[in-house]
């Protein structure tokens, strides 16, 4: 099967004051059209970097990102991102602020057509009834909900969230792993996760990565070998369990060697 | 109930106030020329109610002129400073220099340029007094755009046009409004003052000089009492303003 996302010998450093700042070291990951990829590592490493290089919104000092067999040089409408911060816009109803994206990327559609589809994945995300409030008015947990929303309205092949869920409460945040598994059953797009809970890269993801302290390297692969339809008790069987206690060992190994050492 | 408080409790402070002030004159004796009291306005407001009305027209358009041409070229610096740091770091101290100078010396030196041109000079100093506050505010507001705002649409490969139209100026709204309360009462004291300070000026302020020189008190009372009733006019326009264009940043109450 041919890979979606190919990052291949990835390497940047930020330029600082006190000199550049190696951030991502000889990175390779690769993830198969369709699967869904969750990258774990220590805080700091360079994962928002991983995901800011994946989107084109900067260039890597050295390697190459590739998107369905194009080399990426840029922004591309074919991409959508989630956030810890929501982001939505106060001066827009909830509905208009899903819409945002398809106002870039298809400007001629009809506004109608437009509605339509916000709406669908509202209603999908559990948020049916709230289309026309203000984000204010809305829970952290729904917020978030509706960014979802957003990053998939114009149907785009990959999903880039970066510690979405970081910011809600525990149990808010199984429901929407659960909201998560249900949007992919439904829309078919490849998606690159980030996040801090280990549990959730089991839960959702297909594969995870763990990165190494700064500068990242790819230091270990877990192929996540649940079935599909994965209830949260899932997690709570010996074959999760193994797994968990697998990534946390390769997170301290990773801690160990770098990572956030004040 | 409410309605009645909001309208009764107001009006009764003005009255209490009103009534203070004929108090105090009455029980010092002041004559008139001294000190005028709330009695003597009406008189002289229906003496001079031509020239009210004339020189508070004229008040009028020159201050909305000048705080207009505030808002277009304070907002330009603005954007300039939020998308710039060579821009930023190179009109900063400028502006900050500039705001420090008291305006009221720069009524002679525009004077001096501009002879006899008294709108052009009177809508120049609206504008010179009240463009700093904006233009720090919507500079401020974009510089501090939080950058996943901006990529949530440049990842989707939106121009910087685009982004700022759809987020970043919206999102500088209320800064901007912020900042306009400020710069529509200080656009009126420049219209003001060279109104008073011009030799052959028109306005209210004009009015309220020539009610000195003649000696008329309750003339300029009744000119003060004007310019408070303008002011507040103003005010109030650009808080309808932002009701309808900054709205949706009010916190809803309760
Ligand atoms: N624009 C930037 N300029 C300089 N340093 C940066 C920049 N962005 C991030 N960094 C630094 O690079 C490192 C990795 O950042 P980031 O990719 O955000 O890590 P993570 O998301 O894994 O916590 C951090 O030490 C951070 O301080
Ligand atoms: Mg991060």
């Amino acid at each position: 099967m041919d890979n979606l996302i190919d990052i291949k010998g990835v390497t940047h450093a930020y330029r600082t004051k006190s000199g550049p700042l190696p951030v991502l070291d000889d990175l390779n990951i690769s993830v198969p059209e369709g699967e869904f990829a969750a990258v774990v590592g220590p805080s700091g490493c360079g994962k928002s970097t991983l995901t800011r290089l994946i989107a084109g919104l900067m260039k890597p000092d050295r390697g190459e990102v590739w998107l369905h067999g194009e080399r990426v040089t840029g922004p591309r409408k074919t991409v959508g991102m989630a956030f810890q911060n929501p982001v939505l816009l106060e001066w827009r109803t909830i509905l208009q602020n899903v819409i945002l994206p398809l106002e870039i990327v298809a400007p001629g559609m009809p506004r109608r057509d437009r509605e339509a589809r916000a709406l669908h994945l509202l209603e999908m995300v559990g948020l049916k009834g709230f289309e026309h409030k203000r984000p204010s008015e809305l829970s952290g947990g729904m917020r978030q909900r509706a960014s979802l929303c957003r990053a998939i309205v114009h149907k785009p092949d990959v999903l880039i969230m970066d510690e979405p869920f970081g910011a809600l409460d525990a149990f808010t945040r199984e429901d929407l792993w659960q909201t998560m598994r249900d949007l992919r059953a439904a829309e078919p797009f490849t998606c690159v996760l980030i996040t801090h809970d280990l549990r959730e890269s089991v839960f959702l993801g297909d594969q995870v990565f763990v990165l190494s302290g700064r500068p990242a390297r790819t230091q270990a692969v877990l192929d996540v070998t649940l079935s599909a339809d994965r209830t949260l008790d899932i997690l709570f069987e010996p074959a999760a369990q193994d797994m968990l206690h697998y990534l946390r060992d390769q997170i301290r190994i990773a801690q160990g060697r770098d990572g956030e050492t004040h | 109930m409410d309605m009645l408080r909001k309208i009764a409790v107001p009006i009764a402070a003005v009255l209490i106030f009103l009534c203070l002030w004929e108090a105090l004159v009455w029980v010092n004796q002041w004559p008139n020329y001294k000190m005028a009291s709330p009695s003597d306005l009406p008189p002289a407001f229906w003496k001079f109610r031509h020239l009210f009305l004339e020189m508070g027209w004229q008040t009028l358009w020159r201050t909305v002129l000048g705080l207009g041409i505030a808002v277009l070229v304070g907002t330009g610096i603005g954007v300039l400073m939020g998308f710039s740091r060579i821009a930023r770091d190179a009109l900063y101290p400028l502006l900050v220099g500039f705001n420090a100078i008291p305006k009221a010396t720069l009524v002679p030196v525009i004077a001096l340029l501009f002879v006899g041109q008294h709108d052009f000079n009177t809508v120049l100093m609206a504008f010179l007094i009240s463009f700093f506050p904006i233009a720090v505010s919507v500079g401020i507001g974009l510089s501090t755009l939080e950058p996943e705002y901006r990529d949530i649409l440049r990842s989707l490969g939106a121009s910087r046009m685009t982004i700022f139209w759809k987020i970043a100026l919206p999102k500088t709204l209320p800064e901007f409004f912020g900042a306009l309360k400020v710069s529509v009462t200080l656009a009126f004291i420049g219209t003001n003052l060279v109104e008073i300070v011009s030799p052959h000026g028109r306005g209210l302020g004009a009015l309220f000089k020539s009610g000195e020189t003649n000696g008329d008190y309750p003339l300029m009372f009744a000119v003060l009492i004007a310019l408070a009733a303008l002011g507040i006019l103003l005010y109030y326009a650009v808080l309808v303003l932002e009701r309808i264009f900054a709205g949706w940043a009010e916190r809803p109450s309760g």
